[in-house]
Order: C-alpha cells, then structure tokens, then sequence
C-alpha cells in the first residue's frame, strides 16, 4: 500500500511540475529565490560574521560608494554591501519561521473546525472572525512591544496575528473534501476522527497549505521589516528593516544619502516579490479556475 | 504592503463572501433577518473588542505613574495620589468594570501624557488620518479598478503583463521605505531635481485662510498620497481583473455581441457590473483597514494624525490612549465590514432580491 501511494505521489510532483514550468513569472520567481537562498546560506564564508561588528569596523563613517566599499559604509563604518548580505539572512529566516507558524495555526483550526462542524464549528469560526477584524499590524506592534527584543518575538507577533485568513480557506476545503465518498468509505470501515483528519483531509489540503506558506512568507518578511523599522526587532542582530532604522537616525534622509537607503528597501521588495510570484504560480497551478496566473 | 494579507487571499475571500451567508429567501424579510444577524456580530465583535483591549495592554512592561512624572522629583506621597487619580490603585476587576461602564457610555479615560479626554485627543487627530487615507482610497481604488479592467479585457497581452508586474513589484515595496525615497527625491532635492515638496507636516503654519491654507495643504498631501496609492492599487488591481476574469467566459456576454454591441459597451454595461461587486465590498474593507495601515506612513512624513499618536502612546505607555486607538483602529474595520455585508446582498440582484 504504502509503495502505491509513493508512486502516485511521485506522479503527482512530477505533474505539478511540468504545469508549473510554463509559468514564466513563478520560474522567474524560483530563480531569484535560489540565488538569494545561497547567497544568504554562503554568507558565513563570503563576508564573515564580523561584519557586524561595531568595533572592528574596517571604514569611516557614511563614506560613498567606491571600490573597497561597493554601497558605501554606515555610520559606524561597517560595510553595506556585507551588512546587507548578512541581513538576508534573518530576513529569510523570520519570514519562514512566521509563515509556518501562521499556516501552521490556521491549518489546524481549520481542518479541525471544518472536521466536527456544529456548535464547535461556529464558536471557532467566531473567534476566527473576531481576529480577522483585528488590525494586524496594530496587534503585532503591540505585541512586539510587550515581549522581549529577539527574533522570536517577532516570529511569534507575526505568526499568531496572522493565521485566520488560512484557517478560512482550510475550513472550507476541508469540508469540502469531507462531502466525498471516499470518506464515508474510511469512517466505516472504521477510520476514527484523527485517522481522517490526518490519512484523508490533511494530505489533500496540503497543496493550498503550500500555496499560502509561500504567499505568507512575503507578507511576514514585510511585516519583519516593518516591525525592525519601528524599533522593534532584535537590536544585536542585523537585519534590513534594523538597516533602515540606523539610515534614518544617521540622518540619511535629509542629509540625501540615497546610497545608503537604497539598497535594503530593493532587497526587501525583491524578496518579497519573488516569494508572491511563486505563490501566485503554485496557486494557479494547483486551482487554475482561480485565474490568478492566466 | 504590509497590512493583512495578499491580493489573491482577498480576492478568494471576497468570492467566498460573496455566496456566503448571503440571504437565500427573496424576500425583504430574509434580507431583515441577514442585517439582523450581521449587526448583532457586529456588536459581539466590538464588545470583544473592548475587553482584550483593557487585557491587552496591561501587559506592557513599565509604570505609566513613573513614565509620566519621569524627570521630575515627586514624593512617594505624590505617587500615591496620582495612582489614585487615575484608579491605578485599585484591584484589576475592578479598573476593568470602571473601564467598560466608562466606554460603554463614550467616555475613553483620561491620557496619563497629555492630560486630556482620550476622546478629545482622537477626535482632534482624526481629521487628519481622514483626510489622507481618504483621499489615497479613493485614488487607489479608482486607478485600480480602471487597470484591473483593462488588464483583464485584453489579458495575456503585453500590456496586461506590465500592468500586473508593475503592481505586483509596488506591492511588493515597503510603503515606509517608498515614503523615505520619495522625501529624498522630491523633498531633499536630488541632482537637478529641486526640493518640490514640503518633507512632512500637514501645514507650513504661516498663518495661510481659505483657499491658500486648502492649497498648502494639498502641498503637503501630495508624497504621502503618492506613497499610499503607489503601495496599494494593486490590490484592487488584482481582484477586478480576476473577477472580471471570471465573468469573460459568461454566456450572457457572448449573447450581448451577439446582439451586435460593440466591445466597450459589452465591457461597460454588461460585464463590469457584475465584475464590480466583490471589488466593491472590498473597497469598504480597505477603508477600515487604512486608519491602522498609515502608522508608517504618518511616521515616516510626520503627518499629525492617529497612526503618529499611537506611537507616541505606545513609547510612555499611555494606556488609555493606546486602549482608546486600539478600540478606533479595530472599530472602523468592524464598521467597514458590517457596511460591506448589508451592501451585498443590496448591490448583487442574483441573492436576496
């Protein structure tokens, strides 16, 4: 049995595949992920983690682009263009981190909302509903500013205030899937609620599962970002937003050093661009009626 | 962007929205009922509301007594009073049956920074957050609508590709950043480019009436319009044209050139109408949405309105001033969303009528 279900699985990635190269726009996309994914994994070899240091800065301050410092320096001297390719790391890292965990929460409220149904059913989706109305940002600015300064805490600010939209669309395939034969056939032969809930609903809502991950993953990098702009991010640990906070208060803005605003701002919005642009293919993919990707 | 979440979520949502719990019935007793229903989780909801933002922010670290008199020698006596002037002495249940007897009856507390009606404060600000998130929606919704229709009447074409990238890539921007890079540009002055636009600021204050202050404020409206609109068209953008989308295999479309109607007036009269409704309802959402969404922008452009004001609570913490926002921020999205669920079933003559 379990051979079988591999092979078909095999199939079925290869299939999704195949749809998903003629996708001009999420192969584009895939690319720059890559390149971004090894040039932020390489990081430790390429620029050292001495980049961030304060004291052992190799430059003056605010010095221009030249040839030893490609996008210049910040104000403490450390280079740009290394402080830019170390931030790509924690940028990464917390918009996967939080947009697991969001899909994560919304997977599990949803199949199980959508599973029992009835009064439990309806007293979820309120509450869903409830945190849907909340301003989002609003909620993750506070909270960020209740717990400590670290990475986590903006994981976690992100993560739990932006789950609901996932656990509506799961719910709602859930209960779809829930209507077909099939398994009614499980439930008598005898398949108990986590058999169908995990064997039959999970892998089938697994596909929309991973569309929202990778959509979600540009917001929370926007929303790490932003958070890290406002202060709130971890303040030892270099990340873009945290870049673009030390540019205003060195007076970038009016004293106009673009060259050091910049560059954090186009990385952010490529980033943030590619992972929408493979979001937007896996879905059209997976739904093609949705006419996302037409 | 950074509220919420992505266009296609919304436009999904929104088609959900659309076939969900709407009325069945096609009287104007089950539309009743549908209001009914929707006005009465309206109000859960806001209620709910309340209570988590009293909960919410006693969290916050730090002694808002201290906060306020930081820098200025008060005795523990002093402390004691001010304490009590504010009701912080008191057990928590006991600040939170004060706290909701107060709301319920409008008045939102006293702020512990500026010494003023919570209430007064917001009402003094919101004009301001009005003004420019009103004037950015509308922009943004109208331009939105348009390319979103063009996009989707001849998708596929060269246009519709840059259309659709261009407002992915914007999307894609964060709106602080965008705002930063415009005051570089245009305010600063950058190169040949003169400083053509104030830097932030809602008025000169050179004591400008009428026709001349509406002017200098137009002035200063301009970049954080811009910023606002460049960040958020395309998600109108985006479900016009996947709703329109939709529409464009319709058999009643294929019957209207059949009538010999000309392609404009196909688009016009017949499938943009119907193509409109979720856009629509969407608009009133954003409409909520905006009010907590500006905070960046009106950091970043000092702009004086309640985004600003929150922050600055935030920082202290001024507690019922933060309370008093946070209940306004999710009170206009709860309105919104009340207004965009009775509009349904009223604006789409296919359910309730």
């Amino acid at each position: 049995m379990t051979s079988l279900a591999w092979e078909r699985r095999k199939g079925s990635v290869a299939r999704f595949w195949t749809s998903y190269r003629t996708r001009r726009a999420g192969l584009y996309g895939l690319a720059g992920l890559v390149l971004i994914a090894l040039l932020a994994l390489t990081a430790p070899w390429t620029v050292g983690s001495d980049v961030q240091s304060v004291t052992e800065a190799p430059g003056t301050a605010l010095e221009p682009p030249s040839a030893a410092f490609p996008l210049g320096t910040d104000q403490f001297g450390r280079s740009l263009l290394g402080l830019l390719i170390w931030g790509a790391r924690i940028s990464l890292l917390v918009g996967l981190l939080a947009a697991t965990l969001s899909v994560a929460i919304g997977t599990l409220v949803g199949i199980i909302a959508g599973h029992y149904g009835g009064w439990f059913s309806t007293v979820v989706m309120r509450i869903t509903d409830w945190f849907l109305v909340m301003p989002t940002l609003v909620l993750a600015i506070v909270l960020a500013t209740v717990m400590s300064r670290s990475m986590w805490t903006v994981v976690l600010a992100i993560g739990v205030t932006s789950w609901p939209t996932t656990a509506r669309l799961v719910r709602a395939q859930t209960i779809a899937v829930e209507s077909r034969p099939y398994i009614e056939r499980a439930t008598a032969l005898g398949g108990g609620h986590r058999h169908v809930m995990l064997r039959h609903v999970l892998p089938n809502v697994m596909p929309l599962v991973l569309a929202q991950t990778t959509l979600g993953i540009s917001t929370a990098i926007l929303t790490e970002a932003t958070l890290a702009f406002l202060g709130l991010g971890d303040p030892t640990v270099v990340s873009w937003g945290g870049m673009l906070q030390d540019a205003r208060e060195a007076g970038a803005v009016s004293s106009g050093h673009w060259w050091y605003l910049a560059p954090p701002g186009i990385a952010i919005a490529l980033v943030a661009l590619a992972f929408t642009l493979c979001g937007r293919a896996v879905e059209s993919v997976l739904n093609p009626k949705l006419g996302v990707g037409r | 962007m950074t509220t919420a979440s992505t266009p296609a979520d919304v436009a999904r949502a929104e088609k959900a929205r659309a076939t969900d719990g709407a009325p069945r019935t096609g009287s104007s007793l089950g539309y009743l009922r549908h209001a009914a229903g929707k006005v009465g989780g309206a109000l859960v909801s806001l209620l709910a509301v309340l209570v988590t933002s009293f909960f919410l922010f006693r969290i916050i670290p730090g002694d808002p007594v201290k906060a306020m008199t930081h820098g200025v020698p008060t005795s523990a006596e002093q402390l004691a009073t001010l304490r009590r002037q504010f009701g912080l002495d008191l057990p928590l249940w006991q600040q939170f049956t004060d706290y909701c007897a107060k709301a319920l009856s409008g008045d939102l507390g006293t702020s512990f920074q500026f010494r003023a009606p919570v209430g007064d404060l917001i009402a003094e600000k919101l004009p301001a957050t009005l003004l420019l998130t009103g004037v950015a929606v509308v922009i943004y919704s109208a331009l939105g609508l348009w390319l979103g229709t063009r996009s989707a009447w001849r998708h596929g074409r060269l246009g519709d590709k840059l259309n659709t990238g261009i407002a992915l890539t914007l999307w894609s921007v964060p709106s602080f950043w965008l705002g930063l890079i415009l005051i570089i540009v245009f305010s600063v002055g950058m190169g040949p480019i003169p400083g053509l636009f104030p830097t932030g600021g809602m008025e000169s204050g050179t004591g400008e009436t009428g026709f001349a202050y509406a002017l200098d404020v137009a002035h200063h409206l301009v970049l954080p319009v811009v910023t606002l609109v460049a960040v958020g068209y395309a998600q109108t953008l985006l479900v016009m044209r996947s709703s329109l989308l939709d529409e464009m295999g319709g058999d009643y479309l294929t019957t209207a050139r059949a009538k010999g109607l000309r392609d404009d007036v196909v688009r016009r009269r017949h499938a943009v109408p119907n193509a409109l409704l979720p856009t629509v309802t969407m608009i009133f959402i954003n409409l909520g949405h905006v009010a907590a969404g500006s905070i960046l922008v009106e950091t970043v452009f000092s702009w004086p309105g309640l985004g600003g004001l929150f922050y600055q609570a935030l920082s202290v913490p001024d507690l019922p001033l933060v309370q008093g926002l946070f209940v306004v921020f999710a009170g206009a999205m709860i309105l919104m969303n009340l207004i965009a669920d009775l509009l349904y079933p009223l604006l789409d003559p296919r359910v309730g009528r």
